[in-house]
């Protein structure tokens, strides 16, 4: 479904050029749910949105569901890929009701029944329609992130991209939002690419997963590896020992990985 | 628990509005001995009030009310203005949850931690400064010269909790309270930056309250656990035994968490009691009424 070749992603120019991605390259199948990792800057969330088309300057190869990507994305392609962001208080108009929020996607793709996609999709993400015509300062970070899920699903893509879906809520609220999230993929065999830097949410929700720290990707393993802790890369090693809680002795061997 | 601290018996902290009145914290009693302890809890449980609370923190139109509250001997009820003040930041510290809005936009990161020794301190300016870089290099900031003259819009949000550590631990308090001060780092920085705290409390008997919502970590890192539920703490227990805990609340966050060791199908969805608001609590395993 998904294939990304060598992708390099560059900030700035010359000297202070910052290469945030370094050869990327995965496979993504179709219906699968493929992991990101890695700790902040290690270029995770670069990668998405390179692949949303939020970053333009990218070189290397993508394709999705056989088309090659090019540096400007059609209307087609936002069809087939919808994007979820971390934080659902500053992704969402706060001047826009939910009604707003979900039907300008499809008055920008021409695609009628508007009423009855709107309902559906709320009732999809377990929202009444009572949610219908409010602002997101009315709604709480569980909800909001509902909302964002509907918005991304209300043109009925295949793939859905995660950007940290769930770091910002409570864990029984994590826990709404995630399942949810399987119930939809069954439902519509959807293909996800979740990127987070908790790896029980990993463990959780993926079949494969790419560690990456400084740009690259270091190890790329399936989800038994995981909970095996069958890590082969030094580096994945202690982000999956460090993961495992507090350990006064741990904290003293911890290294930093260029 | 060592000899107790802090302090506090029945805390209430109350807001009137337009609508009635919220009560954020509801008659809540508890000590701090010189050991780490955590407040566990979801977003509006009363965590953050009860911290901030210790430090008359709490803002008009709040309203702050307990039986008693003291920290080392002193009556922190009766205390005048000044006096607080000797112990806010010198004594008591607290490190605030978000960084970006804790730090000063004007100053440089550098010389408000300067500062915040200097006013407890009085030493050259030379003194200060080399105290601050000491104490950037202790909490992992990697470059502290650097970072010394960075503003706080320069900084990204794990080295603005690595300051606001700094900054509350250079006056060498005896009491810190730290808000999520580790949720913006990465798993092997946070680490590191538990360590210092764990020293901190095993080696000179610092006081550690830690609040947090992340409950693995706090079994592991913490001595002793409360969890906070619609602003009452609903059970008690030693950090160790938290896997154990009884409350149906506690129940339902650890089973909502997700594993890395072994798969769990859909995941459990806490459904609140309302009886939970003021039914029995649990203190190391036995029901209280």
């Amino acid at each position: 479904m998904i294939e990304v070749e060598n992708l390099t992603v560059t900030f700035g120019e010359g000297a202070s050029a910052i290469r945030a991605v370094r050869g990327a390259s995965f496979r993504v199948e179709q219906g699968e749910t493929f992991g990101l990792v890695g700790e902040s800057g290690s270029g995770k969330s670069t990668v998405l949105r390179a692949l949303s088309g939020l970053n333009p300057d990218w070189t290397g190869a993508m394709k999705v569901d056989g088309q090659v990507l090019g540096q400007k994305r059609s209307k087609a392609f936002h069809k087939l890929v919808q994007m979820v962001f971390q934080d659902p208080y500053g992704s969402l108009h706060p001047r826009h009701t939910v009604d707003h929020v979900l039907a300008e996607p499809l008055a920008i793709h021409g695609m009628g029944d508007v009423d009855r996609r709107v309902e559906t999709a709320l009732a999809e993400v377990g929202l009444g329609p009572s949610f219908r015509f409010r602002y997101p300062h009315q709604l709480s970070g569980g909800q909001r992130q509902r909302v964002a899920i509907a918005r991304a699903l209300v043109l009925e893509p295949k793939v859905l991209l995660l950007d940290e879906p769930t770091s910002s809520l409570d864990v029984s609220v994590q826990a709404e939002i995630l399942n949810l999230l399987q119930r939809l993929k069954r439902e519509r065999g959807l293909t996800f690419m979740l990127v987070t830097h908790n790896l029980a949410v990993v463990a959780h929700m993926c079949d494969r997963l790419a560690v990456m720290n400084a740009g690259r990707i270091v190890e790329e393993m399936s989800v038994d590896e995981l909970r095996r802790g069958a890590a082969r890369h030094a580096y994945t090693l202690q982000l999956l020992n460090a993961s495992l809680g507090y350990d006064r002795s741990k904290a003293r061997e911890l290294v930093t990985f260029e | 628990m060592t000899q107790s601290l802090l302090s506090v018996e029945g805390l209430h902290v109350r807001f009137h509005t337009t609508k009635g009145v919220v009560e954020a914290v509801r008659g809540i009693s508890f000590e701090v001995g010189r050991e780490k302890l955590g407040i566990v809890g979801e977003s509006g449980s009363g965590k953050t009030m009860t911290g901030r609370s210790v430090l008359r923190l709490v803002r008009p139109p709040g309203e702050v009310v307990a039986r008693r509250m003291t920290f080392d001997g002193v009556d922190l009820i009766g205390l005048s203005e000044v006096d607080m003040r000797e112990i806010r930041g010198r004594r008591i510290a607290m490190v605030m949850q978000d960084p970006k809005f804790s730090l000063n936009p004007v100053m440089t990161v550098g010389s408000q931690i300067a500062e915040a020794y200097l006013v407890h301190h009085k030493v050259p300016a030379a003194q200060a400064r080399q105290r601050t870089l000491d104490m950037l290099a202790a909490v992992k900031i990697r470059d502290p010269e650097r970072v010394y003259g960075l503003y706080p819009h320069e900084c990204s949000g794990g080295m603005g909790q690595c300051i606001m550590i700094a900054m509350m631990l250079i006056p060498d308090p005896d009491l810190l309270i730290a808000d999520e001060p580790t949720s913006a780092l990465d798993v092997t920085v946070q680490m590191q930056v538990l360590a210092i705290l764990d020293d901190l409390v095993t080696q000179r008997g610092m006081g550690l309250m830690f609040i947090s919502h992340d409950l693995n970590l706090v079994a592991s890192f913490c001595d002793r656990v409360v969890i906070m539920y619609a602003g009452r703490i609903v059970e008690t227990c030693r950090a160790s035994e938290l896997q154990n805990a009884r409350h149906p609340y506690t129940r339902g966050l650890l089973a909502s968490l997700p594993r890395i060791d072994r798969p769990v199908g859909d995941l459990s969805v806490l459904s609140r009691d309302p009886a939970w608001r003021d039914g029995p609590v649990f203190v190391d395993g036995e029901m209280r009424s």
